[in-house]
């Protein structure tokens, strides 16, 4: 309780979060080629899974126990390990470069805009740019014939919800940042995540200990929930993912809002 | 007097000859900083992706298609990691550094302001690269061959080329880098040539299985024939002239990129 | 709580930071006045910064009472700094943007409409004299003209008070100057300056009134001319001989002078007349390598005061 009360002491600033997203829309329009760029990444994923690993591999089997083409299988998952790394992009690299070498917060902070607008404005962008991204990437996989029903149009704000979770611990975890080469770390966490949370291959794949351990992940919660959402397979468990990375999500916000004003504000 | 003046003058000379190993110490001493955080990564993340695709992945292809080419999966894609990776630390060597070197920190600016010359400014930051490069392959193939996917002692040769192939890349960055504004030019550089070419030049599955037309893209790369010559050479199936035909078109490559790294750097830093 | 007319914009009573076991600043009091120009002026690490964070209210005091406009920083931050226009000492201006851009995005930080920060910007280019570089990029422009961009774009707001940290510190002479004659517009027009500065001439420049600062403390108070007749003489002798430690050279000078500071590389000499001074060093022979009559500044001021100079 004491930490809430202290999250609750963080100055709010003038809930004008919204201008730091407009500032961003304004400085990307000059960096734009990145932005679409990265939505490269995962389609091309997409194609190295579906021409080359897909035949290799065959049909799998779903939490349900349906057969599907293995694209079918993976695409879910690329979207939801996509939305984790755009926002984990955002949110670590481009945030440590305005902290410590823009030093955008320390003006945007001697104006009316508190600590709380900075995490809230941030990580909104990043999740803002996970929805186009998600809604890119889902268009691609509609053509590549890898979406079978229309519940896969939830999948988009799925994925924001993805984003939102990573970001804000992504940005939080960024305000101990010293060195660029403190994000090898990060990579180092995120890596595992990408190519062990029942992403590629099924959790059933694992041993039963390590099938707790994945199970553990939030990616795996990201990958799940948007997969039942794509393969039409919603159910009880919809309510624990979703649980989780909202979770997530505000902890990580109300711990960025914190360590930004212990970082500028002293 | 004018003795110590010769003397001086002789050294400076003979380090201007000599001079790309001042520069190559000067990043070995930067890297010493740094070197568990990259060298973990550099060497752990090709090494997960060996666990999540090889074994992993790989328990579903040979449960599909009873492996690849004859042997399990892992086998298969083992050789491809090791020469996709050694391409991507070295790209990431060749890439920040430089830019940075120019725009950034003025590093080249001081190097140059000495008797070094461009030549062994970019010399030495290569064989600096050599190192780093070859430690991480190292690591990997030690591994990987633990994990009994190594199948011939030929597979040994399978590190120098996979580093050859890095360095290849490596030069042909450097040039690359050293004529950006800005560092946009890089990223667009890792998610549009290194990225599709580490997934499309037969690293995790054979580029037969392409579209045609896109085979023949694949025959260009230089990480295309890294990985099939290290592939062969870990499976026991290489012959000579199919190895040393590889070589020597990553060798024109890495002499190519050399040169055109000096000459873009004269451009830059010589006005 | 409105501002009643007699009251200070700023009133700062025993007012503390401190970070760690360091003091940075130790309780000092200060009154600025609507209209005024105050300078905080003394060396790099005498308090004036965060003393000036602790107005600008992005630093809490650790102790004493600080009010500004009338506001308690510690619960209406956002709406005082809704008021106040900030030039940091290094500029943080959005490298991203374009010049025109910066003015623009900080406008909106205040929540001011779209069509009026396009109005104010064109209105503080042409104040800044940047109009001409309105769609450039900010990286290119020279150290004067980010500098003037940083005080256009706290002036968005149309601000009450400008606080300036260092505003003319790393610039060559000229742009000094063309920096000066633009603060001294905004002073003509009312605009509330308090700066910080460690050059004695941009004080005497600036400045109605000034405090020095010295190790978190106010060791002086009053306008620049004020000080520098209370705590100095009119006219100063310099004096330089070809030695290691001028001090060997204080007995030649004694009873010349009303007071002899000693400096590394040269004597000072204190007095209300340097001409009659310099015959008198001639007249006991005494040879110098080079002697110099200038008047005081708020220099010997604080030499004078702390006993340490103020640019080392």
């Amino acid at each position: 309780m004491a930490v809430l009360e202290r999250i609750s002491r963080v100055p709010a600033g003038a809930g004008m979060a919204r201008m730091l997203v407009e500032r961003n829309y304004r400085s990307s329009r000059r960096t734009w080629s990145i932005i679409v760029s990265g939505f490269f990444e995962p389609v091309f994923f997409l194609f190295a899974m579906g021409v080359g690993i897909g035949a290799l591999v065959g049909d799998v089997a779903t939490g349900d126990g349906r057969l599907v083409p293995y694209v079918v299988f993976v695409a879910p998952a690329l979207l939801a390990a996509s939305a984790m790394n755009g926002a984990i992009f955002d949110s670590t690299t481009n945030v440590f470069f305005k902290l410590k070498y823009a030093r955008l917060y320390d003006s945007v902070l001697s104006t009316p805009l508190g600590p709380r607008d900075i995490a809230v404005g941030e990580i909104s962008w990043a999740l803002l740019r996970g929805v186009v991204y998600s809604g890119a990437f889902l268009a691609v996989a509609v053509a590549a014939g890898a979406v079978t029903t229309w519940t896969a149009v939830l999948a988009v704000p799925a994925a924001s919800l993805i984003g939102w979770a990573f970001a804000s611990v992504g940005m939080a975890t960024t305000t101990y940042m010293r060195t660029w080469s403190d994000f090898e770390y990060v990579q180092l966490a995120i890596l595992p995540m990408f190519l062990f949370s029942a992403t590629f291959f099924p959790l059933s794949t694992y041993p039963p200990v390590l099938q707790w351990v994945v199970q553990a992940t939030p990616l795996y919660h990201g990958v799940a929930m948007v997969r039942d959402l794509m393969l039409d397979e919603v159910g009880a468990g919809m309510l624990v993912h979703v649980g989780y990375l909202v979770g997530m999500g505000l902890l990580g916000t109300a711990w960025t809002a914190l360590r930004i004003e212990r970082l500028l504000l002293r | 007097m004018a003795s110590d003046l010769e003397v001086t003058t002789d050294r400076a000379q003979r380090l201007a000859g000599g001079g790309w190993q001042a520069v190559a110490v000067h990043w070995l001493r930067k890297y010493r900083r740094v070197w568990v955080s990259t060298l973990i990564t550099s060497s752990l993340s090709p090494l997960l992706y060996l666990a999540g695709m090889g074994i992993g992945l790989g328990m579903l292809v040979d449960r599909g298609a009873g492996g690849v080419g004859g042997v399990p999966y892992v086998v298969f894609v083992a050789p491809g990691l090791l020469a996709a990776s050694t391409l991507q630390v070295a790209a990431g060597e060749t890439t920040f550094s430089v830019l940075g070197s120019i725009k950034w920190t003025p590093i080249y600016h001081g190097m140059l302001a000495t008797p070094l010359r461009v030549r062994d400014v970019v010399l030495g930051q290569l064989v600096y690269v050599l190192l780093r490069v070859t430690s991480a392959a190292i690591v990997f193939f030690v591994i990987a061959a633990a994990l009994g996917t190594v199948r011939s002692w030929w597979g040994l040769l399978a590190v120098p080329v996979s580093v050859l192939g890095g360095m290849a890349f490596a030069s042909c960055c450097f040039a690359y880098s050293a004529n950006l504004r800005n560092d946009q030019g890089i990223m667009l550089m890792f998610r549009f040539v290194v990225m599709p070419m580490s997934l499309f030049s037969g690293t995790f599955f054979p580029i037969e299985q392409l579209p045609g037309w896109l085979q023949p893209v694949a025959w260009v790369t230089p990480l295309w024939h890294a990985v099939e010559a290290c592939r062969a050479l870990v499976l026991g199936t290489a012959t000579v002239g199919g190895v040393l035909v590889h070589c020597a078109y990553l060798a024109v490559w890495l002499v190519g990129g050399y040169l055109l790294s000096v000459r873009v750097l004269r451009g830059r830093m010589v006005v | 709580m409105p501002l009643s007319p007699s009251e200070p914009l700023i009133r700062a009573r025993g007012l503390v930071k401190t970070f760690g076991d360091f003091t940075a600043v130790d309780g000092i009091d200060v009154d600025v006045h609507p209209g005024e120009s105050f300078g905080f002026l003394g060396p790099n690490g005498a308090g004036k910064s965060s003393t000036m964070r602790m107005i600008g209210c992005v630093s809490p005091p650790t102790g004493g009472s600080l009010r500004i406009l009338g506001m308690d920083p510690g619960t209406q931050g956002p709406a005082i700094r809704a008021r106040l226009g900030v030039v940091p000492q290094r500029d943080s201006l959005d490298e991203e943007l374009t010049v025109e851009e910066n003015i623009w995005v900080y406008g909106r930080y205040f929540g001011l409409p779209r069509p009026v920060v396009r109005e104010r910007a064109a209105e503080l280019l042409e104040f800044a004299q940047l109009s001409e570089r309105a769609r450039s990029v900010v990286e290119p422009l020279s150290g004067g003209m980010k500098r003037r961009l940083t005080i256009a774009r706290a002036l968005v707001n149309t601000p009450q008070i400008l606080l300036l940290d260092e505003p003319t510190t790393g610039l060559d002479p000229q742009a000094r100057h063309v920096l000066w004659d633009r603060l001294f517009r905004l002073k003509r027009e009312g605009v509330t300056l308090v700066l910080t500065t460690h050059y004695m001439d941009e004080a005497e420049q600036l400045c109605d009134r000034l405090v020095v600062m010295d190790h978190g403390r106010i060791v002086a108070e009053g306008s620049p001319r004020a000080l520098i007749a209370e705590h100095s003489t009119r006219e100063v002798l310099e004096l330089r001989f070809d030695t290691h430690d001028h001090t060997a050279h204080l007995a030649d000078v004694d009873g010349i002078a009303d007071r002899v500071e000693v400096l590394p590389d040269r004597l000072l000499l204190y007095t209300p007349d340097g001409e009659s001074a310099q015959s008198e060093i001639a007249r006991r022979g005494i040879e110098p390598l080079s002697s110099l009559v200038r008047r005081s500044t708020l220099e010997d001021v604080f030499l004078h005061l702390t006993g340490r100079t103020l640019v080392d």
